[in-house]
């Protein structure tokens, strides 16, 4: 199960600056820990007590795993999966 | 690291502009430019702010798909991120700060909390560390000034 996994500016120093890798798993979840295996540091970034970090958004294709399972969203082969930071912010 | 904000005077207007349109909720959007480091700003990208708050603001995670998406197709970097407070000054808050994600943008801030003058500055912000810098204010990036104006032609 081939995906390839398009990675933010701020996360490419845990890519080696490579801004896609391709990476294999079922699930979202899987998914980050195969890029973990390789790219230590990573996952630390994107997931916190087990789920989703807030601040991170992650597609499958077009859909933001949020609203589809979150980490456990089903990942196929052929996928994209697009890690993209949160833009936000605030006086508050 | 030393930087400077060479920004277009009609971007400067559509921030301002938008900020007092949507006052007093937080405004916010981006300026794509090339991604060739060149720093400078080109394409004024007004964004919706999903918290629709006086106090925060977030991209709406479709509209931020699409966004980087598109400037992915057209060889775009976010230059400007910029987002205005409404009741505070334009410095970062602490939640600006923690929430900053892109380290080689100009983070701009504009206050709206003054109906007649606005405040309209600029920051680098990575890995916690806020550092403002000039905003520098031209009317077009033609004749642009490629050489330091310390050094004497030749």
């Amino acid at each position: 199960m081939a995906v390839t996994v398009s990675i933010p500016t701020i996360l490419r120093t845990h890519t080696g600056g490579e801004k896609s890798v391709e990476a294999s798993g079922k699930t979202v979840l899987e998914v980050i820990d195969d890029i973990e295996a390789r790219h230590g540091g990573l996952k630390a970034r994107l997931v916190k007590d087990e789920k989703l970090h807030r601040f991170v958004n992650v597609y499958v294709n077009d859909e933001d795993v949020r609203f589809a399972g979150g980490l456990d969203a089903e990942v196929k082969d052929g996928d994209t999966v697009t890690i993209l930071p949160a833009v936000a912010g605030g006086a508050r | 690291m030393f930087t400077v904000l060479r920004i277009r005077r009609d971007l400067v207007d559509a921030i301002v502009a938008h900020a007092r349109r949507d006052h007093p909720d937080e405004a916010c959007g981006v300026i794509a430019g090339p991604d060739d480091g060149s720093d400078r700003p080109e394409r004024f990208i007004p964004m919706v702010n999903a918290a629709r708050s006086p106090t925060f603001y977030e991209f709406d995670s479709g509209d931020l798909l699409k966004l980087y998406r598109e400037m992915a197709a057209n060889d775009e970097t976010p230059v400007v991120i910029y987002h205005s407070h409404t009741a505070t000054e334009a410095y970062p808050s602490r939640t600006d700060i923690k929430l900053a994600q892109e380290p080689f943008a100009h983070y701009v801030l504009v206050s709206t909390r003054d109906a007649d003058e606005h405040e309209f500055r600029s920051y680098r912000i990575v890995d916690g560390v806020v550092t403002e810098e000039p905003v520098e204010v031209v009317e077009s990036y033609m004749f642009a000034n490629t050489g330091s104006d310390d050094v004497p032609d030749a």
